[in-house]
């Protein structure tokens, strides 16, 4: 029977690869989260009813379904209609839309507690609605989901570890995979455990900084 | 392209399905109640207890907050066996579920403690109630209820987590939702009717919840 080390020491790159690809499928699904979301949260608060409602219905979907139902459903449901993305495009595009939801619905709350003054401020001033947008809404919003946005991005990264069910080769599956063939269980779990954690610490303390840098004085 | 839905083989598995959803149900009022009982201790732990007792509970809710409950629940059926720790996958998920219900409980439950009124603090004071009996009487009592909104949204999502369950074979309507999806192959009818079943559930409990909320009158 191997020792811990010797398995570890075999099969640490595969490890290495399967943490870049959690890291990578987060950062691009966080991404592509907080674009889609940006576009979701203008659209809830001020689309008018034409645009906020089919915004509206594609949020509480989102945001009623479990993750790995959304994943499930982005990995299976395509080939209904003749189209089979692979399991690293469905997972990816599952995350994407499950942060976007999320963002868009903050991003919401975070427009409508600025104060109607701060708008008519800027109407009186003669801004566009663009730049109202820009240089007075976006950037207080901004501001206010900043917690909320770390928050997000830790719970992306823990959602990642699903789509080892589809068979993306992220760190959960890889390590799956090293204690089929090891019998490890008990350690490499902790080790994965332990990746996780880490990458989260490092998001929440990252996040920590950036708002102390920002914050308003 | 001609993708004719047709529900025939969801409708046929629609008892397994419901089935599936109670016990997704079950596993998160189970998680719901432990986790409850957790948070509360933590919770308390926290605010009033010596500063070991609080380093140790922001250690707890911090690992737990920041690790993929896949990760917990694959550790504790697979892993724990080794230490002879065997539960069947569903109790084994229950307790997951409670471990890691009770990390973010501990969070709702720690934030109505402190924010109960100073006024009140200082009226148990006065009628002479300190330590034990001011955090039993008046602190749990009144964060208990200003707690239930936030209680009510990680009911929710507890119950959306039993979904990863399917995991570790306990079927779950995830679980049954994918087995009719592979037995079928009707690929979107099954997540059409998965996706509503779980947003219609999420739905009628945030109604009933709103309905207890206004139950209780808040403090």
């Amino acid at each position: 029977m191997q020792s811990f080390l010797d398995v570890l020491a075999s099969s640490s790159g595969a490890l290495l690869n399967g943490l870049m690809i959690t890291i990578a499928v987060s950062a691009i699904a966080v991404a592509t989260g907080i674009a889609l979301g940006a576009v979701f949260g203008l659209a809830l608060t001020y689309g008018g009813a034409v645009v906020s409602f089919p915004a509206r219905m594609v949020v509480d979907i989102v945001r009623g379904t479990p993750v790995l139902v959304l994943i499930l459903a982005c990995f299976y449901m395509p080939a209904g209609i003749g189209l089979s993305p692979g399991p690293l495009t469905a997972g990816a595009f599952a995350l994407a839309v499950f942060c976007a939801a999320h963002i868009g619905e903050t991003l919401r709350g975070a427009f409508l507690a600025i104060p109607s003054a701060q708008t008519d401020a800027a109407s009186a001033l003669g801004l566009t609605f663009g730049q109202t947008l820009g240089y007075v809404l976006v950037p207080q919003a901004v501001r206010q989901i900043a917690p909320n946005l770390v928050n997000t991005a830790v719970e992306i990264v823990k959602a990642s570890s699903l789509l080892s069910a589809i068979g993306v080769g992220e760190l959960l599956l890889t390590t799956q995979e090293i204690i089929g063939r090891s019998f490890k269980t008990m350690e490499f779990y902790a080790l994965a455990g332990g990746l996780y954690l880490a990458i989260n610490l490092v998001i929440a303390t990252g996040g920590a900084w950036l708002e102390r840098r920002y914050r308003l004085r | 392209m001609g993708y004719a839905l047709d529900f025939s083989a969801v409708l046929r598995g629609l008892d397994q399905l419901l089935w599936g959803l109670g016990l997704g149900l079950t596993m998160g009022l189970a998680g719901l109640a432990a986790g409850s009982v957790i948070g509360i201790i933590a919770a308390l732990a926290h605010v009033f207890g010596p500063r070991p007792a609080q380093t140790m509970v922001r250690l707890y809710v911090g690992f737990i907050r920041n690790m993929p409950i896949l990760v917990l629940a694959l550790f504790a059926y697979f892993a724990l066996p080794q230490f002879g720790i065997r539960f069947s996958n569903i109790t084994t998920f229950a307790a997951v579920l409670a471990i890691y219900a009770g990390a973010y409980l501990t969070e709702s439950f720690r934030a109505a403690m402190i924010t109960v009124p100073h006024g009140v603090l200082d009226a148990a004071r006065s009628i002479g109630l300190t330590g034990t009996g001011m955090a039993l009487h008046v602190v749990l009592p009144i964060a208990l209820r200003n707690a239930l909104p936030s209680i009510g949204n990680n009911f929710i999502s507890l119950f959306k987590d039993t979904s990863i369950a399917a995991v570790i074979a306990v079927p779950e309507l995830t679980f049954q939702v994918r087995k009719i999806n592979n037995e079928s192959f009707r690929v979107i009818e099954v997540w059409l009717a998965a996706s509503f079943l779980y947003v219609a559930t999420c739905a009628l409990i945030a109604i009933a919840l709103r309905r207890l909320e206004a139950w209780f009158p808040k403090f």
